[in-house]
């Protein structure tokens, strides 16, 4: 049936409300937010509140304020801490994941119960499992006693009120940084479409590379953003936050590792085995490669699950905790709590644009090839 | 998109069995792993039982020696309230959201158009936004409503944030209802409306559980609009717990207490419906 029969028409109807609210809800909203973060709402905290508040467009003042000003130091480390964090829990996931779905696929008795227990904190919310492993991470308590049941004495890590860092870095070097790192990450573009012989693609990144880099070289290392040198680095009082979250989302790439390890049909395994090939090499060479698009996926949404955290380090490292914190956090209390609406929907901003970086090319992807095939 | 199909059959484990040596080595393993995960539970259990001044740091491991209850009538009396609001709020945004994530899913499945998949995808985005981005426009919106501090204004946030994820799994579950069936139906002379009524609302009971539990546990669970979009009287139980605990000389058998409260409801369905709660899972996180 083509064309628009009345049928379709309904299909659209019924349609449209949720369109209609996705349209407000997620895309005016974030154009005002953005327009929000242009302007200088709440900057002036007797404007902030007030009823019809004197709001005047600042343009990126308060962007160039979260990267550059005196006072947002704060948030610089965050930004850090949300990079560490959301490596070392992506991580921790895929490793453990991956391994306890190895180990159930060996099918241990009792299989059901074993995935029930790694799978329950999936259940639990972020406010609850932080409420735990704040009181399991207690300055002289929980874990730190955990080796006097041994006989050993009690341990002295400070797993939320550590300040100390390692992989420190001067924030000034952060422009020299990203331009290496987006340089490499050109060449890398650039080589691969040598090899598939795309020219067009080549050039342009190649040369989009060599412009970075030679900038890298030459002008970036005399680019100061602050005054003084601020060092930024991955803070130890992250580590239990992490450990918390690997807890409660290990279980979610398990799932994901077991329904691909049990889609692997045994006649694979069997080739495999009579082709001579050893446990170790099956899974080398046989069943991590089938496994790695569900790598890849759980990476994305782990990725955008960790760069909006923020209920998990609120009930375990507290609000003020500088040192353990993240941007969306912040983005919390700056407006809320400051009341400071232009400054938080800058923050605001930013965590989309990082989680845009990671989503829109795979739902691009996934939808391009099914477009193709309906 | 592969893991959802897996999910959508649960695969039946094939007879392989390592031998000897391996199996204890896996056992071990298991043993080791379930430490991790249970420890926190024991130790919750542990302190939610002790009395006030039982609770040092030296002894967090012991059980109690004398079992304390009253920490859970104590927790129910600062989060009963909240408890209550939230089992409102999860209940009638779950039920809102499903029904319009099944109409979704089935427009969207069975009456393709032109550019319904870029509509798709353009709707899915807003389930990954961080909702930090629309949080300003939103808390106005809603104050501009007179929605603020009611729980209507939260449940309104979780059904539209809601729709993406509903209708993607609506959308999945109805792509696997044969397309003969509704062609079938159009010939006997049914419409958009009756081959909803007749033919694929009555089939939909397995994905309608699968929503309903994955939307619950997210509501009740949700904390960002729980904290900007309520004031006391409405507050959902994740923001009461976090206040519970967030004070500095908190006796912390109160918040153990609370904690367990909070969590049992979605630990209950999970325990109960699992299996459906893992498909939500992969069905919600693998897109496609």
């Amino acid at each position: 049936m083509k064309g628009l029969s009345k049928d379709r028409l309904w299909a659209m109807a019924v349609l449209a409300p949720s369109i209609l609210l996705i349209a407000i809800f997620v895309y005016s909203f974030i154009a005002r937010t953005v327009y929000v973060s242009l302007t200088d709402w709440g900057n002036d905290p007797a404007q902030a509140l007030a009823i019809d508040p004197i709001i005047r467009w600042v343009g990126f003042q308060n962007y160039q304020e979260l990267f550059t000003g005196f006072l947002q130091g704060r948030f610089r480390q965050e930004l850090v801490n949300t990079l560490f964090f959301t490596l070392f829990f992506i991580l921790g996931c895929l490793g453990l994941g991956l391994g306890l779905a190895l180990i159930l696929d060996r099918n241990p008795r009792g299989e059901g119960l074993w995935r029930t227990v790694f799978l329950f904190p999936m259940s639990l919310s972020f406010i609850v499992t932080g409420t735990i492993w704040r009181w399991m991470l207690q300055p002289q308590g929980g874990v730190n006693q955990a080796p006097t049941l041994v006989g050993a004495p009690p341990s002295t890590f400070g797993w939320l009120s550590s300040n100390d860092a390692v992989l420190k870095f001067d924030w000034n070097a952060l422009p020299l940084i990203t331009a290496l790192v987006v340089g490499v990450v050109l060449i890398v573009l650039a080589v691969r479409a040598a090899r598939e012989g795309q020219r067009t693609r080549m050039v342009v990144a190649a040369a989009c590379a060599a412009l970075l880099l030679l900038w890298a070289v030459f002008i970036g290392p005399r680019v100061k953003l602050l005054a003084a040198p601020e060092l930024h680095g991955f803070n130890f009082a992250m580590i239990g936050i992490i450990i918390a979250a690997v807890w409660q989302m290990s279980g979610y790439t398990m799932a994901l590792y077991l329904a691909g390890l049990r889609g692997i049909p045994e006649e694979l395994r069997e080739a495999a085995r009579v082709d001579g090939a050893n446990d170790a090499s099956m899974y080398r060479h046989v069943i991590f490669p089938l496994l790695s698009p569900i790598t890849l996926s759980a990476m994305i949404i782990l990725g955008h699950i960790s760069l909006k955290i923020f209920d998990l380090v609120y009930a375990m490292a507290g609000p003020d905790n500088i040192s353990a914190s993240v941007p969306a956090l912040n983005m919390y209390l700056t407006s809320f709590r400051q009341n400071q609406f232009a400054l938080g929907a800058a923050i605001g901003t930013i965590l989309l644009i990082l989680v845009a970086f990671v989503i829109v090319p795979y739902l691009a992807s996934q939808f391009r090839g099914e477009e193709g095939h309906s | 998109m592969t893991a959802v199909k897996h999910a959508a059959a649960p695969p039946s484990a094939p007879p392989r069995r390592a031998p000897g040596m391996g199996r204890a080595f896996t056992y071990l393993l298991l043993i080791i792993a379930t430490l991790f995960f249970l420890i926190p539970v024991y130790l919750v259990f542990a302190t939610a039982l002790k009395s006030p001044d039982a609770i040092t740091l030296d002894t967090a491991w012991h059980w109690p020696a004398v079992l304390n209850w009253a920490s859970f009538s104590e927790a129910w009396d600062k989060v009963g309230g909240n408890m209550l609001n939230s089992l409102f709020l999860a209940v009638v945004a779950t039920l809102l959201s499903a029904l319009l994530g099944s109409l979704n899913g089935y427009a969207l499945s069975k009456w393709r158009f032109r550019g319904a998949n870029t509509l798709f995808a353009l709707m899915l985005f807003g389930m990954f936004i961080p909702y930090q981005a629309v949080l300003i426009p939103l808390f106005q919106f809603i104050k501009a409503l007179g929605l603020y501090g009611s729980i209507w204004g939260l449940i309104l946030a979780h059904v539209v944030y809601g729709i993406p994820i509903t209708t993607l799994i609506f959308r999945n579950f109805y792509a696997d209802v044969p397309d003969a069936l509704i062609e079938a139906a159009t010939i006997d002379g049914a419409g958009f409306w009756q081959i909803y009524g007749r033919v694929i609302f009555p089939i939909s009971v397995p994905g309608f559980v699968v929503v309903i539990i994955w939307q619950f546990t997210q509501v009740w669970n949700e904390f960002l609009f729980a904290a900007t979009l309520t004031n006391t009287s409405s507050q959902p139980v994740t923001y009461a717990l976090s206040q519970l605990a967030g004070g500095q000389a908190v006796s912390w058998n109160l918040p153990m207490a609370g904690a367990i409260l909070a969590a049992l409801p979605t630990l209950i369905v999970y325990i109960v419906l699992g299996r459906y709660f893992v498909r939500g899972l992969l069905a919600g996180s693998v897109k496609g």
